[in-house]
């Protein structure tokens, strides 16, 4: 019975990512995009999730990690013939390099891995409010070097020239495996141990778990996880700096929260949710035929909704869309899922 | 290269220390103080940080922009932005703090993330991407000549505004029962309710004064900053966001301090880096703000540790 109810809060994310896959490979070319962006979207907010979700501890530097990761995968992928004409500072191990698809993956995540613990070392001592400005402050000074130095890759151009290889088949493939390893690592040890901090940290305490160790573990991780997800990005889209910094933190948090932060269902549901509702305001905003009718909003206008759509969720159920829990089976789990939560 | 590095040390403190680079600081100071204590005020009573503060000086700013692109007298200007402030802030309270005043601090700011990005988005596609110029108040950044020093006038302006508005405020917070209704809901808001104190009524209170002050700071970050875009005021937030904590949020006086000092220091680098590493002041400032919260996490103005429960 436990082994069951554990593999169906495995099976129902993991189910969703392949269904909205399948779907966006149904559906016409144009609208492919949206699907890997959503997708992409549910890399990075579960990989925020197992930091924020399992430690109760608010973070708004993960996207820096992303951001390493799609300049890691980005710099390290444009063929090198192109490098001296967008990139002309590189250093010259960066310039006279180029790997392919899934090294450069690899080495986004590596990258954003190695960052995320270099910075926990220090920050994970903190907590609360200092710990949630101190992570704001390592996303404001990575994007600040990203933004100017220019040995290190384009600066404040759009990035050129990287293989488009994210489509909607690697895009899946990345979720569900972001979404394996968040949820192999809530059930281990060490997950169990850090969300015991979260309930109870004096309890947890008492019984002799490290936060600071745990919390380190899972930033770390979070991190690899966050730079993968940069990697996928960059080579879906090209993108300059101001992609990665403000909006796209708060829009993932948003993502995050909305769907309930202490479950990795939550995360998932939170993420497609999220992308769904930009997705067809975007349509809207170029006219879009619903019932006979024509629907057409001024450009500009979908971030309004979608910004006033997050706060009225958050109003209305401040404990997300999955009020938090997991995906269980109605009568797998003791207490009914809601209904609106897909 | 310990010479290169000497000189410009010794350079770098020879600007600090240079009275114009002083008087520009202490200027910046004085606005961020006022924001900070916008913030500090709404998060002692509600214990929420309110991210939408800069949204609020931007609708204020294009208020401005708004009169002065009608060619209305400075007055008028000015009561606009206070009424579009105080307006926003209370739809806002209203709206959004209101309903989520139990809720966990993580989905008030999330919450407060998304009014942000709202107010953010209407004023994109309203005003565009290039926003306005407010032009009617840049009389005031001329400079005048006191005892050798070029200030500009708004400098003058913003410290002796800021100083009147802490001041006033104090009168308010100390002499009045609205004052001490907002003082008792800090320290301890159930119990403060269980003796009478109206939790709707100080917590109004509290977003009306902290509205009034963002419209304060429009008015002066607009003389400075004449073009009004939908970003207005964003980078000042943050740095004022962090200068609070930094300052310490347990007390209204230390995250004053806090975000005075933030913008003290971020004014000093600004006139003391060399040109060529200015580009990353931002990097600079951040981390000092590490720096600081590592050694004095619970802020640099409290005393004592905080409360940490203990096995």
């Amino acid at each position: 019975m436990r082994t069951r109810r554990a593999a169906v809060e495995l099976v129902a994310p993991a189910a969703l990512v392949v269904a909205t896959g399948l779907v966006g490979a149904v559906v016409s070319q144009t609208s492919e995009i949206y699907f890997v962006t959503a997708l992409i979207s549910v890399s990075t907010v579960v990989a925020i999730y197992v930091f924020v979700g399992n430690s109760g501890v608010l973070s708004f530097g993960h996207i820096s990690f992303f951001a390493v990761g799609v300049w890691a995968a980005g710099v390290l992928s444009v063929p090198k013939e192109e490098k001296p004409a967008t990139m002309p500072y590189l250093f010259d191990f960066l310039a006279s390099t180029t790997v392919g698809n899934v090294p450069s993956l690899l080495i986004a995540a590596a990258v954003g891995g190695v960052f995320a613990l270099a910075v926990g070392l220090p920050l994970m001592r903190l907590s609360g409010l200092a710990a949630g400005i101190a992570t704001f402050a390592v996303l404001g000074i990575t994007n600040n070097i990203l933004r100017y130095y220019e040995k290190i890759g384009p600066g404040l151009n759009t990035f050129s020239s990287v293989p488009e290889t994210t489509g909607l088949l690697q895009a899946t493939i990345g979720a569900v495996l972001v979404v394996t390893a968040a949820f192999a690592y809530q059930r281990s040890r060490l997950g169990r141990q850090l969300r015991a901090t979260r309930e109870d940290p004096a309890a947890a305490r008492a019984v002799g778990v490290s936060i600071y160790r745990q919390r380190l573990a899972s930033f770390a991780l979070s991190g690899f996880l966050a730079g993968f997800a940069g990697g996928l990005y960059i080579h879906f889209i090209p993108i300059n700096v101001d992609a990665v910094y403000l909006d796209l933190t708060f829009i993932t948090l948003a993502m995050l929260v909305i769907g309930g932060a202490t479950s990795l269902w939550g995360a998932v549901v939170g993420a497609l949710f999220v992308s769904g509702l930009d997705s067809v305001l975007g349509e809207t905003e170029d006219g879009m035929t619903v019932l006979g009718r024509t629907i057409d909003l001024p450009s500009g206008s979908r971030i309004v909704v979608v910004s006033a759509v997050m706060a009225l969720v958050l109003i209305v159920r401040p404990s997300g869309l999955t009020g938090g829990r997991e995906f269980s089976l109605p009568s797998l789990g003791r207490r009914a899922r809601p209904a609106e939560a897909k | 290269m310990t010479g290169v590095l000497a000189s410009g040390l010794t350079n770098f403190v020879g600007d600090a220390l240079d009275k114009q680079v002083q008087i520009d600081a202490v200027g910046l100071g004085a606005i961020f103080a006022l924001m900070a204590v916008g913030i500090g005020l709404v998060f002692g009573v509600m214990r929420l940080i309110n991210f939408a503060y800069g949204q609020l000086v931007m609708a204020g700013a294009f208020a401005l922009a708004f009169a002065s692109d009608h060619d209305w007298p400075v007055g008028i200007g000015i009561a606009l932005c206070f009424a579009v402030v105080l307006a926003l802030s209370l739809a806002m309270e209203r709206v959004v703090f209101r309903p989520l005043r139990s809720q966990s601090a993580a989905v008030m700011l999330i919450a407060t993330f998304a009014v942000a990005f709202l107010l953010q988005s209407i004023a994109l596609l309203w005003f565009g991407p290039l926003g306005k110029t407010a032009t009617s108040l840049v009389e005031l950044n001329r400079p005048i000549s006191v005892g050798g020093v070029e200030i500009r006038k708004i400098t003058i302006v913003a410290i002796v505004v800021a100083a009147v508005c802490l001041a006033l405020l104090v009168l308010l917070l100390d002499r009045t029962s609205i004052g001490l209704h907002m003082r008792a809901a800090a320290m301890d808001f159930p119990t403060a309710r269980l003796l009478g104190v109206r939790a709707n009524l100080v917590s109004t209170v509290a977003v009306l004064i902290a509205g009034a002050l963002a419209a304060v700071v429009a008015v002066m970050l607009t003389v400075q900053y004449p073009t009004v875009t939908p970003t207005f005021a964003l980078q000042e937030t943050i740095l004022v966001l962090a200068g609070v904590v930094v300052g310490g949020m347990t007390r209204l006086l230390s995250a004053t301090l806090g975000g005075f000092l933030i913008g003290y220091v971020s004014g000093l680098l600004g006139g003391a880096l060399p040109s060529s590493q200015s580009q990353y002041l931002p990097s600079f400032l951040f981390g000092l703000v590490i720096l600081v919260l590592l050694v004095r996490p619970d802020g640099l103005f409290t005393r004592g540790r905080g409360l940490v429960e203990r096995v």
